[in-house]
């Protein structure tokens, strides 16, 4: 496979893979993060995966960029070009009912389909978090259905509810903290995308998949309440995809 | 413990990061100026990335409830204890009842305070960092305010009262060292003249995120979009306006304009405690010179801290 070293001042190097927007070249990235990891190179101290690249935070007083370069090389030869691996799948629940869905108009008269047809696209298969940044847990999420796309909203909101899944363009997405925001929201999910009290605050990682369940608002309210808790389960199953 | 009578403008807790969580989104946080922040530990007898105490533009009036050793360091803010002027990067002993006065910035934009045993605040994701955005870390994930009552860790190691740190200057015009990257090749030859050549200005539009400069736009060779990728405290993003933005501290973790060239760890500090209207250069140094740099400075806090 191909790649390149993006050198980021002295404290980041940043392994560049084909510049495309693929679950495949993606897979590279998830894959060299997690290698990284298990390589427990001294000097190196975090790494940040993004859509095509892996950027590695290292102190350069303990491993120069030329040695660091010759260690992810080296990591770099064990990533398996992989067809179908098995990952996690999220299942958050969504309740798409009026009052959290403030713009489900807008995306009903700009794609020409009904609330129906909307929500049963938006549900209909898992999507990949390709990266996490913008906010914490603000997944970058892949594999939505084109006819949803919508545009941004021409002048954002100034805040937008914590468990707000919304359209912004092609992507779809959670809001995990209230945040300002220019998407088309459409539902709520009472699950913690964002966790403060817990050791691993995130619930999913890059590489994950999210898939969507439309609930009633009856159920919203049952599964907020076992947030609220701390009895809710979130639901995760393993597939290959 | 200190109480707060006065949070001055902006004072947060602050030590080296929040580490280790910028894959899920989290921001860096800790000090801008960590050569400030070093510089107070070290005087105090801390470790170097112990929690301070930050400071912008006007620093805090406190009143010491137990007896204590502190250091200043940084930007040069008129500060008086019992009422008596006193000096940056040099320790002093406040008895208990002691008051301290930190004024308005004279020099630099920040102002550190360490105290002997370090910032007493719960650890979040490992680090006492404040994140002011999502309310986590420092002091109750806030500024300092009146009222507030902030605890100082166990002092293990009696410091030196007599050693002192060189002290920093703050010129109105920054050189500061970049590398090149990660997205240099966006540019064309004229961009990179005009990058490494002119005198760009700070603009008010600064904060603990970002400091947006002043200039020659930059035209870029196909825009300035890329797929979003990781960015690292000192990236030098070129906007759609052909303008430089340094991303500090607080910048998000990934971001999708070209970052033309990223500053030097070491020359940091230098922007953390630049004001707008003030000139910054930039001076392209190779990785090389970067880490020898990096090795130099740390190789001063090791001298610092055995004489």
């Amino acid at each position: 496979m191909k790649y390149l070293f993006l050198q980021n001042g002295d404290s980041a190097l940043t392994v560049q893979f084909e510049k495309e927007i693929s679950k495949e070249i993606n897979g590279y990235v998830t894959a060299l993060a997690s290698l990284t990891e298990q390589a427990n190179i001294e000097g190196v101290i975090e790494t940040i995966p993004t859509f095509a690249s892996l950027t590695v935070l290292y102190d350069c007083t303990v491993i120069s960029s030329k040695n660091l370069k010759k260690k992810l090389s080296g990591l770099i030869e064990n990533i398996s070009a992989k067809g179908d691996s098995l990952v996690r799948i999220f299942d958050i629940p969504v309740c798409y009912d009026g009052e959290f869905s403030p713009d489900m108009d807008n995306v009903c008269s700009h794609t020409g389909l009904t609330r129906d047809e909307v929500i049963s696209l938006h549900t209909s298969k898992p999507y990949l978090i390709y990266m996490l940044g913008f906010l914490p847990g603000f997944a970058y999420l892949g594999g939505m259905d084109k006819r949803l796309a919508t545009p941004r909203l021409k002048s954002p909101r100034l805040e937008i509810f914590k468990g707000a899944v919304g359209i912004g363009g092609e992507q779809t997405g959670i809001y995990p903290i209230a945040s300002p925001g220019g998407w088309q929201l459409i539902g709520k999910t009472p699950v913690l995308v964002y966790d403060s009290s817990k050791e691993n605050p995130i619930l999913y990682n890059a590489g994950d998949y999210i898939k969507f369940c439309s609930v009633t608002r009856k159920e919203f309210d049952e599964i907020e309440k076992q947030v609220l808790d701390g009895t809710y389960k979130p639901e995760i199953r393993e597939a290959r995809l | 413990m200190i109480e707060i009578i006065n949070g001055g403008m902006l004072s947060t807790v602050q030590d080296a990061g929040r580490f280790g969580v910028m894959k899920n989104g989290f921001t860096q946080s800790g000090a801008m100026d960590s050569h400030s922040m070093k510089t107070v530990n070290v005087l105090c007898g801390n470790d170097l990335s112990a929690p301070v105490i930050e400071m912008t533009m006007l620093g805090i009036t406190a009143k010491f409830t137990d007896s204590h050793i502190f250091c200043l360091s940084g930007g040069y803010f008129s500060p008086k204890l019992n009422g008596k002027p006193i000096e940056n990067n040099r320790p002093y002993k406040a008895e208990a009842g002691s008051l301290l006065q930190i004024g308005a910035a004279k020099s630099g934009m920040r102002c550190y305070l360490g105290v002997s045993g370090g910032i007493d605040v719960p650890l979040v994701m490992g680090s006492a960092s404040t994140n002011l955005k999502i309310k986590i870390g420092g002091y109750e994930g806030r500024k300092l305010k009146t009222g507030d009552i902030i605890k100082i860790g166990k002092c293990s190691y009696v410091p030196d009262m007599t050693k002192t740190a060189e002290k920093c200057d703050y010129p109105d015009h920054i050189k500061v060292r970049v590398v090149l990257g990660p997205q240099n090749d966006m540019f064309t030859d004229t961009d990179l003249k005009f990058f490494s050549k002119q005198i760009y200005t700070v603009t008010p539009d600064l904060d603990r995120m970002g400091i947006r400069l002043s200039g020659i736009a930059l035209r870029g060779k196909n825009g300035m979009d890329i797929t979003s990728d990781g960015i690292t405290f000192g990236s030098i993003q070129i906007a759609r306006s052909g303008m430089p933005i340094i991303l500090m501290a607080d910048h998000q973790t990934t971001g999708g304009y070209a970052k033309i060239a990223t500053v030097i760890s070491v020359d940091l500090p230098k922007l953390a405690q630049a004001r707008p209207y003030d000139k910054v250069m930039f001076d392209i140094v190779s990785i090389k010179q970067a880490e020898n740099a990096a090795k130099k400075e740390k190789k001063y806090f090791r001298k610092l801290a055995e004489r």
